[in-house]
């Protein structure tokens, strides 16, 4: 596993079951030393060894960036993805050694920002326990709109609201409580920025209503993670390197290429840092595009693929790896 | 054990000289008989014993006098060293960065102790021992980045990353080659590269820029720049180009060796943690003809690359009115031989 | 139009438009022609929730029709600088989905670009029209003085005499192009002036 980052040898050290379908992993350094500082809004790629195949997800860092003693991501149990989640729930308990990359940001704050206005919903609260706490330490001005289905799977409310107090509102959709999204983004502040970070139609929502509401693009950030989809196999054919895989049900594009021993470059396996992004040179069927990297026409184009979140179907695919 | 710095001016009477031991460490950018423009970016790893990349950040015989001459310079004008308010967190992690690569590399020279946030830092060259909290600037005699840049070799940069793009959002440039950071704050990447010639047709700041924002942590990366300057002059600002610009005038057959210096910009950039900023530190290596022909596969290639050098880039590197005196200088050294590849002397 | 120059000369654009609850217009001279142009464009009532600052210049003119267009309030200033407080005051007070409108003099764009830079808009997110004068606000690189109003090439610095090269190397933080000293290296070197920024 090559590129993109520098790895981290880490021991679980603790797992800390949250809720219903959260768990925190905590990860220490197994030579006892320092993690890298981060910046809220980072996140760290954990590779699992499940059997003979090796998974590699995205995980948003929620502790404090200021404590480098040890990083804590939260995992939201999806029974119906692609098994990473299930296999950290189930298999990963305290001690268990893992390797893990150094952090990149792609969600970063913009620091110009004169407040900060962020909005989250579910699991997509883990970037924001550490961008909060940076700010925090800081005396940034920010505030924080929570939505989560009830309070019970509203992870980790109760200590943002022992927190930060009044500057966290929490929503819940169980009691039919919603965000009054356009006059909260009406009567903020000229220089604020916006950061969202939630299931795909909550961020589409938001970035709709802040366009239409006059917002520049530059002040809406989003974290966009497309988990890879499973679906049918399909096979591809790598000129390259010469090789042709099968791309199984449950296994992304890219890490079947990574399986037959080719690493393309990847910082974020989820369609936004734009580092796998591979050619296409020859191809008879059609793509499932899941990215937020290429544009739509690039889409349209039929050139070009991130392998790290979408998918083919057809007859026959030759990329250029 | 230890450096012993050298007690010397890059003003009015110009001391300035290479001990043997510099000129062989000196990092000669040219590798073939030629030059152009490339992205010649490469990672940013330790190098052989010896030589300037022994160290991630140098520290040379040049140390205690290029900080007097920084301090000299602010003191006339302190434009030099600005920060726009959102930097001062990348401040800290400029900070943390120098303190800790010059303890690791020069442990006789400089201590960094940490109780938490409680700093200690010894710099003894410059006689400087303070305790401060890390992250409160009450707790500095300057604002974090100025404070360790009047300790730190080089001229710094800091880039704030968003928008795809990077932004010259705070500096320390006081050994420039001509640019200036009051003018330039604030603009990004493309914006502040704007007056160089031709590289923009070549998109080479293109694909730099895509290659630099994708630095991560825990993995620099460097390049080499060169230009020439007449006397070991550091502050060759466009501020004073008033006053050094009458300089190139006053180069003769019988000076080259003694006045023309090729200076050399070790350029490193690294992600810094906690603002996600980038540092980009330029180091700036000053050597004269007289030192740099002692090597005479140097000699030889230097020719041959200002002799061959295209006219819109001698001409942005101001070296046009002196470049026929010094190519004939040059000339003489040159027998026509081959060089062998590489920058390393023979 | 400027001829090829460089990146970071500014590039001005064609008034339109945008999405927003507020929208604030700053313009000069000829740049209320630009506002007249994107009133022809704007849906019914766009300039209910719009402020004009107006700066006419010498012959006074254009005023009558901005005032037709019914903004919610109108200014008209004899200056920039007699203008900047209200704007500054607008800007401190005003919301997200404040839209900025700059148009006329390079010099007004940029100065009117510099207190919303300052009051946190990004610059990428302001349209801007450029009518009237070429004439330039320069940063003489050497004393730090800005001489307004500068068209020809070399000039002079207002404040310490230096004969210096206007360039295309421009900076919105300073609102000005930068003055570098065009005979340095020989002062007796003096190249003939010409009347090029109109």
């Amino acid at each position: 596993m090559s590129t993109g980052t520098t790895k981290l040898d880490v021991v679980v050290s603790d797992v800390v079951p949250v809720n219903e379908l959260v768990t925190r992993f905590h990860f220490r350094r197994r030579d006892g030393a320092l993690l890298p500082t981060f910046s809220g809004g980072a996140h760290v790629v954990a590779e699992m060894r499940d059997g003979e195949r090796t998974r590699l997800n995205p995980y948003s860092l929620m502790g404090s960036p200021l404590d480098t003693r040890e990083y804590t991501i939260s995992v939201r149990r999806d029974d119906a993805g692609r098994g990473g989640s299930l296999f950290m729930h189930r298999h990963v308990r305290p001690g268990a050694e893992m390797v893990i990359s150094y952090p990149v940001n792609l969600f970063s704050l913009d620091l110009r920002a004169r407040k900060h206005l962020m909005l989250a919903g579910g699991i997509g609260i883990t970037p924001f326990m550490a961008q909060t706490a940076q700010l925090a330490a800081e005396g940034g001005n920010f505030e924080l709109h929570y939505t989560c289905r009830t309070a019970s799977l509203g992870t980790y409310a109760d200590v943002l609201r022992e927190r930060y107090d009044r500057r966290v509102r929490l929503y819940h959709d169980d009691r039919d409580e919603r965000i009054e999204l356009d006059r909260l983004l009406s009567s903020q502040p000229l220089g604020t920025h916006l950061y969202v970070c939630g299931p795909s139609g909550m961020i589409d929502w938001v970035r709709d209503r802040a366009a239409a509401l006059g917002w520049p693009a530059e002040t809406v950030h989003f974290e966009h993670f497309a988990a890879p989809q499973p679906g049918a196999p399909f096979d591809v054919t790598l000129a390259v390197s010469g090789k042709t895989i099968r791309v199984d049900e449950q296994q992304s594009l890219l890490e079947a290429i990574e399986a037959a021993g080719v690493d393309p470059p990847y910082l974020c396996r989820g369609g936004v840092c734009g580092q796998c992004e591979t050619n296409v040179i020859a191809h008879d069927g059609k793509f499932i595009h899941n990215d937020h990297w290429l544009s739509e026409e690039e889409h349209r184009s039929c050139r070009k693929i991130m392998p790290c979140v979408s998918r083919f179907e057809g007859r026959s695919l030759v990329l250029e790896r | 054990m230890g450096i012993t710095f050298r007690k010397e001016t890059f003003r009015d009477d110009f001391t300035f000289r290479n001990s043997p031991e510099h000129i062989r460490r000196f990092p000669f950018p040219f590798h073939e008989d030629s030059y152009m423009y490339a992205v010649n970016i490469e990672p940013h790893v330790v190098g052989p014993k010896g030589s300037v990349l022994e160290n991630l950040i140098d520290v040379d015989e040049h140390y205690v006098a290029e900080m007097q001459d920084r301090a000299l310079v602010l003191a006339e004008d302190p434009l030099r060293c600005q920060s726009l308010p959102h930097m001062t967190l990348a401040g800290w992690d400029l900070l943390e960065l120098l303190m800790e690569q010059q303890a690791l590399g020069y442990p006789e020279h400089f201590t960094l102790a940490r109780d938490g946030d409680r700093w200690r830092w010894i710099n003894r060259p410059l006689g400087i021992d303070d305790t401060f909290t890390f992250g409160d600037v009450s707790t500095l005699p300057y604002g974090p980045m100025e404070y360790i840049t009047r300790q730190s070799q080089g001229d710094f940069c800091i880039l704030d990353q968003r928008d795809g793009n990077l932004w010259m959002d705070a500096g320390m440039v006081t050994t420039q080659a001509d640019w200036s950071l009051d003018f330039d704050i604030g603009m990004n990447f493309f914006e502040w590269h704007a007056p160089v010639p031709l590289a923009h047709e070549k998109g080479i700041f293109t694909r730099a820029l895509k290659f630099l924002t994708n630095i991560q942590q825990g993995k620099p990366a460097r390049r080499l720049n060169w230009t020439m300057t007449i006397n070991p002059r550091l502050d060759t600002s466009p501020e004073n180009y008033h006053k050094w610009g009458p300089d190139r005038t006053t180069v003769t057959p019988e000076n080259v060796g003694e006045k023309v210096h090729l200076r050399v910009e070790l350029q490193s950039f690294w992600r810094l943690p906690r603002s996600n900023g980038i540092v980009f530190p330029i180091r700036c290596y000053l050597i004269k003809m007289d030192e740099l022909v002692t090597q005479p596969k140097w000699a030889r290639r230097l020719h041959r690359v200002i002799r061959d050098l295209p006219e819109e880039l001698a001409n942005y590197k101001g070296l046009t009115r002196y470049r026929p005196t010094l190519v004939e200088w040059l000339s003489k050294l040159d027998d026509g031989s081959p060089t062998s590849p590489g920058f390393g002397p023979d | 139009m400027a001829a090829k120059s460089i990146i970071s000369r500014p590039v001005y654009g064609t008034l339109s438009p945008q999405p927003g609850k507020h929208h604030l217009f700053v313009a000069d001279a000829e740049g209320a022609l630009a506002i007249s142009d994107l009133a022809a464009k704007a849906p019914a009532g766009f300039f209910r929730d719009a402020h004009i600052i107006f700066i006419p210049g010498r012959d006074g003119k254009h005023v009558a029709a901005l005032e037709a267009l019914n903004p919610v309030q109108f200014h008209q200033g004899p200056s920039f600088a007699s203008a900047l407080p209200r704007l500054k005051q607008t800007l401190a007070n005003a919301h997200m989905g404040l839209r900025l409108y700059l148009a006329g003099t390079e010099g007004l764009i940029g100065q009117a670009m510099q207190a919303a830079l300052e009051a946190g808009i990004d610059h990428t997110s302001i349209q801007t029209e450029h009518r009237g004068s070429l004439a330039r606000r320069v940063q003489c690189v050497h004393c730090k003085g800005i001489t307004e109003n500068v068209t020809t090439q070399p000039a002079t610095c207002s404040h310490c005499g230096l004969l210096l090269l206007v360039r295309d190397h421009y900076s919105r933080r300073l609102a000005a192009f930068q003055g570098v000293c065009i005979n340095a290296e020989d002062r007796s070197e003096i190249p003939p002036t010409e009347e090029i920024f109109r």
